[in-house]
């Protein structure tokens, strides 16, 4: 990287109440309060938000796409987890 | 299209049994449809090829703002004039995303723009016709980004999670382009002798560029075969321009505008409309950088870029004096 270069941060936006921040992208700038700045510019232009968070790329800490397996593989055998694993009789309602 | 000829560095396409093990689950998961993620192994030659790709489509992006905002100071009305700006914006804005999904890749910003100021990489050939008078806008939105649609929404569907992203959101905002160029030549088609006559003469001169946006026969080409199997291209260049002429002559019979091509005519047999010869001669022109403003596109851009280094550099000085004080208080 250029030594000059404004660091890249990751854009996360809230679309509205009740709803979580979203990634939507990323963008340079040179500190936090101008990357919300043009964040604002260059991911809300049309209503998309009420709500921006912006974090540095460099200290997001990401799961290895190698590990999939070890990582999300376990969770496949659980299938009691899910409410549609228990038959219940048509009888019984509210459940 | 906005991204035009693009290398692949194939010789030839080669079939599963070719592949090594890793390439071949590769290229099993792009058939599958499945969308692959920077951090996963890809062969050398689809990531080289992608930052082509998606270099070239943001240099478009960022260039093609040059000939829109030449009008900006001279747009008939406020309300056009903001409606350009926010345009224009746009622009800009879609050059930044693509420039962040081709970063994903492990290229660097600076390093793309650096390589399109040295007239290394392409960017779209339609930008360097020159924006003569006001109609030249509504036919740059209806046609140019009619045009660039008509290549976008295929590209949602790509192999490359954060390239399929940025065509997504791009798609959402391009049509607002297309609507607002088509509104300026509906006032100007409804409007006086004068003002049609200019609205004919900007169809004129925008059409066969247009036509050629969707780059050269490509039905024998190996790269764009080699794009295809990697679901990086997935029409042709041929039946994309088929399709934005079965689209765009109706528009311009609602006008009352005629297209510049004596041989265009609808054939009942294929369902589509017949049109005549490209000038293939003047497109490999404009791509060697001979075309009307080349020269003066690459100059603006270089011009802006070195002009606004003293701001690039002071945020940072500011932005790095600010932690180091922050740092010596705590």
């Amino acid at each position: 990287m250029n030594r000059s270069e404004w660091p890249l941060w990751e854009v996360f936006i809230r679309s509205q109440h009740g709803l979580a921040h979203k990634h939507v992208g990323s963008l340079h700038a040179p500190d936090a309060e101008m990357a919300v700045k043009n964040a604002r510019d260059v991911y809300t232009r049309r209503n998309e938000g009420v709500s921006i968070w912006v974090v540095p790329s460099a200290e997001i800490t990401a799961s290895s796409p190698g590990a999939k397996e070890p990582m999300f593989d376990p969770a496949n055998s659980k299938v009691y987890r899910h409410p549609t694993f228990f038959p219940i009789p048509e009888e019984v309602k509210h459940l | 299209m906005y991204a035009q000829m693009v290398e692949t560095g194939a010789k030839r396409l080669r079939s599963l049994e070719e592949m090594s093990p890793e390439e071949r689950a590769f290229q099993e998961r792009i058939d599958a449809d499945v969308r692959i993620e920077p951090k996963e192994w890809m062969p050398e030659g689809y990531r080289k090829t992608l930052i082509r790709q998606i270099s070239q489509h943001a240099h478009s992006e960022i260039v093609g703002m040059l000939p829109e905002g030449n009008w900006i100071t001279r747009a008939p009305t406020l309300k056009r004039k903001a409606i350009l700006m926010a345009k224009v914006q746009d622009e800009a804005g879609h050059g930044l995303y693509l420039y962040a999904a081709a970063e994903t890749l492990g290229v660097s910003r600076d390093e793309l723009i650096a390589e399109l100021h040295a007239g290394k990489a392409k960017y779209s050939s339609i930008f360097n016709y020159p924006t003569l008078t006001w109609a030249d806008i509504g036919a740059i939105g209806w046609l140019v980004d009619g045009a660039a649609i008509m290549n976008q929404i295929p590209l949602c569907r790509c192999s490359f999670g954060p390239y399929s992203r940025a065509m997504i959101r791009v798609c959402k905002e391009e049509s607002f382009h297309q609507r607002q160029g088509f509104d300026i030549m509906m006032k100007l088609c409804a409007g006086t002798a004068e003002q049609k006559a200019m609205a004919q003469d900007a169809l004129d001169r925008w059409w066969w560029p247009s036509l050629m946006m969707f780059g050269p026969p490509d039905a024998d080409s190996v790269h764009s075969a080699q794009s295809a199997q990697w679901r990086i291209k997935i029409l042709s260049n041929d039946e994309l321009r088929q399709r934005f002429v079965d689209q765009t002559v109706p528009q311009a019979d609602f006008l009352g505008l005629k297209m510049p091509d004596p041989e265009l005519k609808w054939n009942e047999t294929h369902g589509h409309y017949d049109f005549g010869p490209i000038d293939w001669e003047e497109f490999h022109n404009v791509i060697k950088g001979n075309g009307p403003c080349n020269r003066d596109r690459l100059r603006v851009r270089v011009e802006a870029w070195e002009n606004g280094a003293w701001v690039r550099e002071a945020a940072l000085a500011h932005a790095q004096k600010r932690a180091q004080r922050a740092k010596q208080a705590a």
